[in-house]
């Protein structure tokens, strides 16, 4: 009777699942405590992503300088969002594109979000339109991972206000040369790449949408 | 138990006797990914720090019932819990920084020093002298990645911090910020810590 017991005693210890209870029981304390903590930062994480991108709207559109006066004179823009959809041959593509107004219900300018390939890995930028949609009137880099001390440099503001500016129709061309242009942009030194990177995705943002941005506005 | 160093040694050891960088050589993903700067590379040690601390705290607690093919799952475990908090806190209070350090926070869960940590001093001894443990080897880690990115973002911008400390005539190394100028760091500074070590004895 001994022996069947102690057999016994020594299956059930080897029980799988019970051997495993404190894996499974930490398992679910800390699947509460990480809900808790999602619970309780996600609204303020998503509160960041989305005052990032506001926060460089107004400077967008009107540039650093009028954007800065107009928050000291205490005046403030309306920016609604929107989501603009394409059709692309096979596939949908949608961009998010902010309206901005004046007080006075003026348009002043629309900014898309936009990304694609750079030479390291994706580029995420804010593209101004101006109110007839025939002009460039800023550019903002919101996340890129280009190489430090060359392509990194599409953040600087001198090599961004190159597109202030830029007519929307035909499509922007990087130069090496420093040849001034309407449509050309000077590529960085040892960054073509990334420069040709944003401006593709200018061109293609601007192509995409840029003939919707009226046409929405006239309904 | 009686050859089991105290805590006041644990903690001496983790700083510079065993050092997790210098003379563990562990941990050295983000020693070499985020040192760039000072300020990514001591985010990156608080962080390592915190995980550190609360994951011995949890492993001493529970060493008790702790089972030798299943330890490992419940140290995996713990880590990952407490880097998805730090994680989540970064994004939320310290946003930029968190873009900055990219996927380098979620990959400390990975770090070999806190699973080393957990298995060589947690799972064997007492709370307290886990704890000063954890705060010994990551006072150490700091100090490592801190010597690091000293040298890497003084010689490749020229500042600390972000502030502008030699004269603006100093040709930035570009390279020393870019990866190439982490191996270059760590293997001389390596050397150096080797050298000292050798004239010593």
């Amino acid at each position: 009777m001994d022996d069947t017991t102690s057999e016994k005693r020594e299956r059930f210890q080897n029980n799988n699942l019970l051997q495993a209870w404190l894996v499974l029981t930490l398992a679910l304390i800390f699947g509460i405590a990480l809900a808790g903590v999602q619970a309780a930062l996600g609204p303020k994480i998503e509160a960041n992503k989305i005052k990032e991108t506001m926060e460089r709207v107004p400077e967008v559109v009107l540039g650093v300088e009028a954007a800065q006066k107009m928050t000291a004179s205490g005046e403030t823009l309306n920016i609604q969002s929107r989501i603009i959809e394409v059709d692309k041959k096979n596939k949908k593509k949608f961009y998010t594109v902010y309206e901005v107004r004046f007080q006075d219900n003026v348009v002043a300018g629309w900014v898309a979000k936009a990304g694609g390939q750079g030479y390291a890995d994706k580029i995420e930028l804010l593209v101004g339109i101006d109110a007839l949609a025939e002009h460039i009137t800023g550019l903002f880099i919101l996340d890129q991972k280009e190489t430090p001390g060359l392509g990194n440099k599409i953040s600087d503001t001198v090599w961004r206000d190159q597109f202030i500016d830029k007519p929307t129709a035909g499509s922007l061309v990087v130069v090496k040369d420093k040849s001034q242009g309407a449509s050309k942009i000077d590529a960085i030194s040892g960054a073509t790449i990334s420069s040709v990177a944003v401006c593709d995705i200018i061109n293609q943002t601007v192509s995409d949408i840029g003939s919707k941005l009226t046409s929405t506005k006239k309904e | 138990m009686a050859d089991q160093p105290t805590a006041l040694e644990r903690f001496v050891q983790g700083i510079l006797p065993e050092n997790p960088v210098y003379r563990q050589l562990l941990g050295l993903c983000p020693t070499l990914a985020v040192t760039n700067g000072m300020k990514p590379a001591m985010t990156m040690a608080c962080s390592v720090a915190f995980v550190l601390l609360c994951a011995n705290i949890v492993t001493s607690l529970i060493r008790g019932l702790l089972k030798p093919h299943l330890r490992i799952v419940v140290f995996t475990l713990t880590i990952a819990t407490f880097v998805t908090i730090a994680d989540r806190v970064l994004a939320a209070y310290l946003y930029q920084m968190s873009k900055t350090l990219g996927p380098y926070i979620p990959l400390i869960i990975v770090n070999c020093l806190i699973i080393c940590r957990c298995e060589v001093c947690a799972s064997k001894q007492s709370v307290f002298t886990a704890a000063s443990d954890a705060v010994g080897q990551s006072i150490g880690f700091g100090l490592a990645l801190g010597s690091i990115a000293m040298v890497r973002e003084l010689l490749g911008t020229g500042g600390l911090f972000g502030i502008a400390i030699l004269p603006a005539a100093w040709p930035d190394w570009v390279i020393m910020v870019l990866p190439p100028g982490a191996f270059i760091t760590l293997g001389l500074l390596l050397g150096c810590v080797n050298w000292l070590e050798m004239r010593r004895s």
